[in-house]
């Protein structure tokens, strides 16, 4: 049985590739007028400086957004983002979160998420969104005005464009060493069994 | 840069371009080394990811374009909501004020030159004689700061109207009196908030602020509003700019 359709594996390792762009790009950009209280160190952005960083900035974003978009209309016309993602109940993800805490949560169906999974999957999806709003609404602050004042102005739409990036880190930081950890589910990912 | 024929064809390459060229060429070229350096591989060729992000700069460019709507305005502040002081910043460096060009206004015209009927260059005090409006509008520099600031000047149209300028051509260049350049289409230099701006804060524009004309175009990002502009070109060929040469992308709309 197919754990993960091929256009899910694939719109998963293009998102991966293009987040990463935009993450290590974003922090170059970051730099050039920090909001945060410190810089990125220049060893883990990209761009070599501000002009480069923006040009992969806003070349990557297309791809970013082109493929989310598939990966989303995808997830609503088969259902499956319903029914894998769906409910999310804060019981589950305390009584699951718990149980994985002391080693004792089970990953016989790689099909079914657990609570811990569905809030921490729904979650990115969500913060990938505001990322995408956000940008739009500082990348366009007159085009797209209502846009930004919506977000309470240019300066804090990019408060909020810095926050959506501190938490798709924050998953990446919980995602990647559990997907290493149970290299089922990352063969699963990626052969889609 | 570490792969020895790939540093090689780099600088084959960058001596055949001029010199800013150059500098940006490598400059870039190291920006790429990055991911080779994390990935502990040549993920991208050098060449191949300059081209591909030249070409999506220039799709971008287009893709601004068309969301470029003449009608809509850059939102406009409150009094109480202008930054003072202002921030000073420089396209030369270091970045300081005490570097800003001194004009010797006895000898100074801004010419008005290219796809226009009449010529004339214009003297100061007749620049001061045309209509003005003032705006308060933010000002955001693609480093990501922001300021607010309240601007008194020409509406650009009224200026380009007045001169006798080509509507239809395509671009309208800004030169100035300490050397930068840069260029805007011609659906945002006839856009209503679009301004030769000659004051700010009520003040007569200061020698920091890009005294005696600076234009103002809030629906740009801030390197795009020149100070110091000495010549106003119409025409048709693409004149890019100072930092445009170095990879900031040419619309840059907002």
């Amino acid at each position: 049985m197919t754990i993960h359709p091929g256009l899910v594996r694939l719109t998963h390792w293009i998102n991966a590739a293009a987040m990463t762009v935009m993450v290590m790009s974003g922090w170059a950009i970051h730099n050039a007028a920090p909001i945060a209280p410190f810089a990125f160190p220049a060893a883990i952005t990209l761009g070599g400086g501000l002009i480069g960083a923006l040009q992969w900035h806003f070349a990557a974003m297309w791809v970013l957004v082109a493929n989310g978009g598939l990966y989303l209309v995808h997830g609503m016309v088969t259902g499956r983002l319903r029914c894998r993602l769906f409910p999310v109940s804060l019981q589950a993800v305390f009584a699951d979160g718990l149980a994985a805490l002391r080693g004792r949560l089970r990953h016989d169906d790689l099909a079914a998420y657990n609570g811990v999974q569905r809030l921490l999957y729904a979650g990115v999806i969500l913060l990938g969104l505001a990322a995408v709003v956000s940008g739009l609404a500082i990348w366009k602050p007159v085009q797209f005005g209502w846009l930004t004042a919506l977000l309470g102005d240019f300066d804090n739409a990019r408060i909020v464009h810095f926050i959506a990036m501190a938490g798709i880190v924050a998953f990446a930081a919980i995602h990647v060493p559990m997907a290493l950890l149970f290299p089922r589910s990352l063969r699963a990912m990626i052969f889609g069994r | 840069m570490a792969d020895p024929d790939s540093a090689y064809i780099l600088a084959a390459v960058a001596r055949r371009l001029d010199l800013s060229t150059r500098r940006l060429f490598l400059r870039q070229a190291l920006g790429l080394g990055t991911l080779g350096l994390l990935s502990g591989c040549k993920v991208v060729d050098g060449l191949g990811a300059e081209q591909a992000l030249s070409g999506m700069n220039d799709f971008n460019d287009r893709v601004q374009a068309w969301l470029f709507d003449p009608m809509r305005r850059a939102r406009e502040y409150p009094e109480s909501a202008i930054t003072r002081p202002f921030p000073f910043n420089s396209f030369y460096s270091p970045n300081t004020p005490d570097l800003a060009p001194e004009i010797d206004l006895a000898g100074w015209v801004l010419n008005v030159t290219g796809r226009v009927e009449r010529k004339a260059d214009w003297t100061l005090p007749r620049l001061y004689d045309l209509p003005r409006f003032t705006q308060i509008t933010r000002h955001i520099c693609i480093e990501g700061w922001s300021a607010i600031g309240k601007w008194t000047g020409v509406r650009l149209s009224y200026f380009l109207q007045r001169v006798g300028a080509d509507m239809r051509a395509r671009y309208v260049t800004f030169r100035c009196d300490d050397e930068y350049v840069t260029s805007i289409d011609m659906a945002t230099a006839l856009h209503p908030q679009t301004q030769l701006c000659l004051w700010m804060d009520d003040q007569i524009l200061s020698r920091r602020h890009g005294f005696p004309v600076k234009l103002r175009v809030p629906t740009k990002l801030g390197f795009k509003n020149a100070k110091h502009v000495g010549e106003i070109e119409v025409g048709n060929d693409y004149t890019g700019g100072y930092w445009e040469t170095y990879g900031y992308n040419w619309h840059s709309g907002l």
